[in-house]
C-alpha cells in the first residue's frame, strides 16, 4: 500500500482530490482561493497603516492561513515519507527543449539551475526567483485570484471573469515559455 | 478545534500538490509547452467534477454545515483587470514554475530558494495594493 502511493499520482485521482478539497472548504462555509493568503499576511504585517487595500479584518481569514500551514507540513511529509526518490517523469519533449536552455534533464522535482542553494546565491538566480515570485503576487490580485480560485473554482461556477484570467494566465505564459525564457536563462 | 479541518484540508492539498507533481518547474513547463495531457488532465477533471457539484448545490439549495445557504458570487464584470492581471500572472508562473499554493508546498517539501519566491509574492501583493487605483480595472 505504501508502495502504491509513494508513486506519482495519476492525474484523474489529483484532480478529483483537488475537487474534493473545495467542496469540502465550501461545505466549512469558506471558498478556495489560495492567493488571498498573500493579502492577509501584507494585512496582518501592518500594512494597512499605509495602504487601504490592506485595511481589512485579516483575522477573518485565520482559517486560509492554517490552511497554508497545512500546505508546507502537506509537502514535508510527502517529500519524508511518501516519496520513491524518482525525478518527475515529463515528456522528452520537454526535457529536449529545456536542455536547448541549458536546463538539465530532471534529477528531482525541481531544476538545479533555478533552485539550488548556489543558484539563489547568484546575481541573476536571485533575479529570476524575485521576479518570478513579484509577478506571480501582483498578478494574481490584480486578476482577483490565482490558479485555485479563478481556474478552478471560477470556472466550476462558470464564471466568464475566471475563463478571461485563465485566458491571461495562457497568454502570460506561453510569452514567457517561449519568448521571454530563451532570452533570460 | 474548528480550525483542525482547514490544517488537515491543507496538509492533503500540499500531498496532493506534490504528489501530483503539480508543484514542479518542470511540469508547468510541459504543460505550457503542450507536452503532456498530465497538467490538463488534473485540472479538467477538477473542474467537471467542480461544475458537477456546483451545478448540484446550486440546484438542491444546499446548505454549509453551519446551516447556512451555500452562495456563489458572481465576479465583477471587467475584461481589462481579468486579462492584464492573468497575463502578468501567467508570466510568474512560467518563470518560477509556481503559482502561490504550490511555492509554500515546496517550501515544505525542502526546496528552500522557493522561500524566495513566496516572500517576493507578498511584496508583488503590496505593490498591486499600494498602486491599483491607478491601474485599469
Amino acid at each position: 500500500m505504501l508502495e502504491f502511493i509513494q508513486q506519482p499520482w495519476t492525474w484523474w485521482v489529483s484532480g478529483a482530490l483537488i475537487s474534493a478539497i473545495m467542496f469540502l472548504l465550501i461545505f466549512f462555509g469558506q471558498s478556495f482561493g489560495f492567493s488571498a493568503n498573500l493579502r492577509t499576511i501584507c494585512s496582518a504585517a501592518g500594512g494597512g497603516k499605509f495602504v487601504k487595500f490592506f485595511d481589512f479584518n485579516w483575522r477573518s481569514q485565520i482559517w486560509n492561513l492554517v490552511f497554508l500551514i497545512g500546505a508546507v507540513l502537506g509537502g514535508f511529509i510527502a517529500s519524508h515519507f511518501l516519496s520513491d526518490g524518482n525525478p518527475v517523469q515529463i515528456s522528452e519533449n520537454t526535457i529536449a527543449d529545456l536542455s536547448k536552455l541549458g536546463i538539465s534533464a530532471p534529477t528531482s522535482a525541481q531544476p538545479d539551475e533555478l533552485f539550488s542553494i548556489e543558484s539563489l546565491f547568484t546575481l541573476k538566480g536571485f533575479l529570476i526567483l524575485a521576479l518570478g515570485g513579484i509577478m506571480v503576487g501582483f498578478g494574481s490580485r490584480y486578476a482577483g485570484g490565482c490558479t485555485s480560485g479563478h481556474a478552478i473554482s471560477g470556472l466550476s461556477d462558470l464564471q466568464l471573469p475566471s475563463l478571461i484570467a485563465v485566458i491571461g494566465f495562457f497568454i502570460g505564459g506561453l510569452l514567457m515559455t517561449f519568448v521571454l525564457l530563451p532570452l533570460i536563462l | 478545534m474548528k480550525l483542525l479541518k482547514f490544517l488537515v484540508l491543507g496538509t492533503l492539498f500540499g500531498i496532493v500538490m506534490a504528489k501530483s507533481e503539480a508543484f514542479s518547474w518542470f511540469r508547468i513547463q510541459e504543460m505550457f509547452r503542450f507536452q503532456a495531457f498530465h497538467m490538463y488532465g488534473i485540472i479538467g477533471t477538477a473542474v467537471t467534477l467542480g461544475v458537477i457539484g456546483v451545478a448540484l448545490i446550486k440546484k438542491y439549495n444546499l446548505r454549509d454545515v453551519k446551516g447556512n445557504p451555500i452562495l456563489f458570487y458572481p465576479k465583477d464584470k471587467s475584461t481589462m483587470r481579468y486579462l492584464i492581471g492573468g497575463t502578468i500572472f501567467g508570466l510568474g508562473w512560467a518563470l518560477s514554475g509556481a503559482c502561490p499554493g504550490p511555492m509554500v508546498v515546496n517550501i515544505g517539501y525542502g526546496y528552500i530558494a522557493m522561500i524566495v519566491v513566496f516572500l517576493f509574492a507578498i511584496v508583488g501583493t503590496y505593490l498591486y495594493g499600494a498602486i491599483k487605483d491607478k491601474l485599469p480595472h
